[in-house]
């Protein structure tokens, strides 16, 4: 019998782990230089956690995984972390209060059909107790920043607000559960539903499908329009404030964004401004603020936004070059036959603390640099690319002729 | 390769067999609930023919073991609802059998809050969780029972889902419907591939052939539910202070009526000719439920009733899903022995358990264990080192599975007759099963309510003790 992998799973490589590892410390260094806190929260949490509503649509908890667990016998479910931000305000709303800059490297698992990614990793940031735009600028900045660090070019922000696309759709006189409905099937990227709604009231279609497929319009547009929304919509003017600050912020910092209100997220949590981050038509980040979650876990009113970069679909996009930091000299040490083990271990050791990578020779294959060793005094050193053999008297001579230069 | 076919038996049967009747197929014995499940068509004498429970058909039609089936649409949605990719195509309506699942509670309020999970009682676990979501439950928990969901509310559950004719079928039970999930009737399904691949038609055809058009009315069903939100219900009549004693239906319940005359404790319209489930007993402070012992322990588990009578297969089948559960058994009542085995094929070459691990491990299929009891199959298969292996859960009738769509069963068997019947062999018996009864360890603290379960476990261990 064939032992495979189970579906919908992928194994990492070295050459992946590699990559990932990079990635990883890009987003870490710039989330902690940016005053921002490391936490994980557990791979499994209840069910409850997430099916309250407000949290994530029924399409997503539809794909979640799980179980009864083996003390279950009450009937709730356990389930395995569909999602970052949600465990993360309940790890916040258990032990802390005020401000809080958060940050976690977790994966996250949902079923996909197909050959789909059942288990995504996910760098991800939470900023909680803060509800100013600045707030909302400071997420998109550090998201364009470890993009940029990561050396991804041409990454488009696109701007989208839940609050606004909540107003448009009240005036469609809907019941809460077809809102609901609606407002999913926005997140999911989905503009049918709305369609067919708006054809029964014609004044209100020619007013809501040009605004929700706005697509990469200025902010001058919206701001024309100001007037005239308020006036047909008036619990359109808080969104639409709110969003026009955030916007005025992203200016003034000089950063370049492409507004499109029914551009798909996928959470319902989200309250406010939504953004996301794309590279042709891969979307590889995003986020956006939530600030009724915390209150909804018992928490208390608390503002709060977060980012989330997905670290699997970088990671076809990186080039090696992008993240690879130069890798330090390997050498193959290899004891003479005839000397003890021991002697290899100890100048192993010494190459080690000198800042090399020192492998001990277990099945005689040739290196790009191959120490034999007699004692630690008496040694040889091969290059295989310029098949060149050196004899030294010391580590430190060693390391001098590795050097910083390539082996091969 | 010969097409296969499963075919239901309970409540669908008869009208079943009508059909084929009239579709020609000469069925040799495809009418009575006993029985080989392995019928043969004189009309199609290649076509391999198997009874199963209703609820099973889907599963055995997804897994490809039989190209074509016969059941309710209801089986199928509950299939779907959690594995929308199962490879099931919902051939044709053949009108039958007409039900429609309903949620329905005591008392209609509104329970949309947090704090206590709202408790569903449903044989449809799966659609019953797809209702909760829908509806957007903060906090719900499924009891995935056996039978009689309509006796969980409101004590035992705030609400069931549960299928019948017509909404006043339900009212009828005392339970109130507030929303109907799902109209269904019987449906020839297939498994996707097969059908694709078009072997399938003559079968098909002659069943297309007798189906009446006119019988094909869509006349609406009309019940008007005022508000599609679950009610809250508080739990009314039984005092804190009151023992919750739980009693089988089914065929337990007449020897356990004689148990119970034996220990000098009356109970009144137990069995019940209209289908009470309340009846009542004469202790003081004692309240009686009668539902599956199946689903007793993990009732008892969860606090709902104080003592149960079922069996120690249950009890066994319980503990080995949640190891840690409070539930034990308290008093071996020493009825209905039985003798939990494992089963395979005469044909296969494993004579004792030892031999299970050599002939699963020099295959390249997955070794199948079919039973009613899927935790306690779970357990044999990790405890027996299978490596690679599949638990099918049964819902009985479960001989039917051998040799071709399991490899192993584990049973209940009082004599062993019916196992060889079917030309199956018995490689281990795993434990002797006796009806027994079962209470919670450490849950009962009120002084009054532990003096009168002290008492009925004490007349009922005389009236043992005199067998």
């Amino acid at each position: 019998m064939k032992i495979q992998r189970c579906k919908g799973m992928r194994d990492m490589s070295p050459q992946a782990m590699a990559v990932f590892r990079r990635m990883v410390g890009t987003c870490r260094d710039t989330f902690v230089k940016w005053g921002y806190r490391e936490v994980r929260t557990p791979t499994i949490e209840y069910m409850h956690l997430f099916t309250s509503a407000g949290t994530l649509t029924p399409g997503m908890l539809g794909k979640v995984y799980s179980f009864l667990d083996w003390d279950g016998w009450s009937g709730e479910r356990v389930v395995l972390r569909p999602d970052g931000t949600i465990p993360v305000a309940r790890l916040y709303t258990e032990n802390m209060q005020g401000l809080a800059r958060l940050f976690y490297t977790m994966n996250m698992f949902t079923f996909e059909s197909g050959e789909g990614n059942r288990e995504r990793w996910q760098c991800g940031a939470e900023l909680i107790g803060a509800g100013s735009a600045v707030a909302d600028a400071e997420l998109m900045a550090l998201s364009m920043e470890i993009v940029k660090k990561l050396g991804l070019r041409g990454v488009e922000l696109r701007l989208s607000h839940a609050g606004l696309i909540k107003a448009l759709l009240s005036r469609l006189k809907l019941t809460d559960e077809e809102q609901h409905r609606m407002f999913d099937s926005i997140l999911d990227g989905d503009t049918t539903l709305l369609a067919k709604a708006s054809r029964k009231s014609p004044e209100l279609a020619d007013m809501l499908l040009p605004l929700l497929s706005l697509k990469g319009q200025t902010v001058d547009f919206l701001q024309k329009q100001r007037a005239l929304l308020c006036r047909s919509i008036p619990e359109i003017r808080a969104p639409l404030d709110d969003f026009l600050k955030t916007v005025a912020v992203l200016d003034n910092l000089g950063m370049k964004y492409q507004i499109n209100i029914a551009s798909g997220a996928g959470f319902e949590y989200y309250t406010g401004m939504i953004f996301q981050l794309f590279t042709g038509k891969e979307k590889i980040g995003g986020g956006g603020r939530y600030d009724a979650l915390i209150d909804a876990m018992g928490g208390g009113d608390v503002p709060a936004s977060g980012l989330a970069i997905y670290l699997d679909r970088l990671m076809d996009r990186i080039k090696k070059g992008n993240v690879m930091s130069p890798a330090a000299q390997r050498i193959l040490v290899k004891a003479s036959s005839g000397i003890s083990v021991g002697v290899a271990f100890k100048v192993a050791d010494a190459l080690r603390q000198g800042g090399c990578i020192a492998e001990i020779d277990l099945d005689g294959r040739e290196a790009d640099w191959t120490l034999e060793v007699k004692s630690t005094g008496t040694m040889t050193l091969f290059n295989r690319a310029k098949k060149q053999k050196t004899a030294v008297g010391s580590v430190d001579a060693v390391l001098k002729l590795v050097g910083g230069k390539s082996g091969g | 390769m010969a097409v296969k076919i499963a075919l239901p038996k309970g409540r669908l049967l008869r009208k079943t067999a009508a059909l084929l009747q009239k579709a020609n197929w000469r069925l040799d014995e495809y009418h009575s609930s006993m029985g080989f499940y392995r019928p043969k068509s004189a009309r199609f004498p290649d076509l391999l023919i198997r009874v199963f429970h209703e609820k099973d058909i889907p599963i055995q039609i997804a897994m490809g073991n039989y190209d074509l089936g016969i059941c309710g649409l209801d089986w199928v949605e509950e299939l779907l609802v959690k594995y929308p990719s199962s490879d099931v195509v919902k051939v044709k309506d053949l009108i039958y059998g007409k039900g429609s699942l309903y949620a329905a509670a005591s008392m209609p309020q509104d329970l949309r809050q947090n704090g206590t999970p709202l408790r569903i009682a449903s044989e449809y676990p799966n659609l019953a969780e797809s209702f909760a979501l829908k509806q957007r439950m903060s906090r719900f928990s499924v009891f995935p029972v056996w039978g009689a969901a309509e006796a969980y509310p409101p004590e035992n559950a705030d609400m069931a889902l549960l299928s019948a004719g017509s909404a006043a079928d339900i009212t009828g039970y005392g339970i109130k419907p507030f929303d109907r999930v799902l109209d269904f009737s019987t449906f020839l399904i297939a498994n996707r591939p097969r059908w694709e691949s078009k072997k399938l038609d003559k079968i098909a055809a002659s069943i297309f052939d007798v189906l009446s058009e006119a019988a094909k009315s869509t006349a609406e069903k009309k019940d008007a539910f005022s508000s599609p939100l679950p009610p809250r219900i508080k739990a009314k009549g039984v005092k804190t202070d009151t023992v919750r004693l739980a009693l089988p239906d089914g065929h337990q319940q007449q020897q356990t009526v004689e148990l119970l005359n034996k220990a000098g404790i009356k109970i009144e319209d137990y069995p019940s000719s209209t289908g009470n489930r309340r009846p009542r007993i004469g202790i003081d402070g004692v309240a009686v439920k009668v539902i599956r012992p199946q689903d007793m322990p993990l009732q008892v588990a969860n606090g709902n009733f104080d003592l149960a009578v079922t069996g120690r297969d249950w009890l066994a089948d319980h503990l080995a899903q949640f190891p840690s559960s409070p539930v034990k058994e308290i008093l071996d009542l020493k009825l209905r022995r039985v003798r939990l085995v494992a089963v395979v094929s005469r044909e296969l070459p494993i004579d004792d358990p030892g031999d299970l691990l050599r002939f699963s491990a020099g295959r390249g299929e997955p070794f199948r264990l079919a039973s009613e009891y899927v935790n306690i199959a779970d357990k044999y298969a990790r405890e027996n080192h299978l490596g690679h292996y599949r638990v099918i859960p049964t819902w009985g009738a479960t001989e039917a599975f051998l040799p071709d769509d399991a490899d192993l069963l584990i049973e209940n068997t009082e004599t062993g007759r019916t196992i060889a019947r079917h030309n199956l062999k018995i490689i281990e018996t795993l434990f002797e099963s006796t009806a027994c009864l079962i209470g919670s360890a450490g849950s009962v603290t009120d002084a009054k309510k532990s003096r009168i379960i002290e008492s009925i476990v004490s007349r009922l261990q005389k009236a043992v003790g005199t067998n």
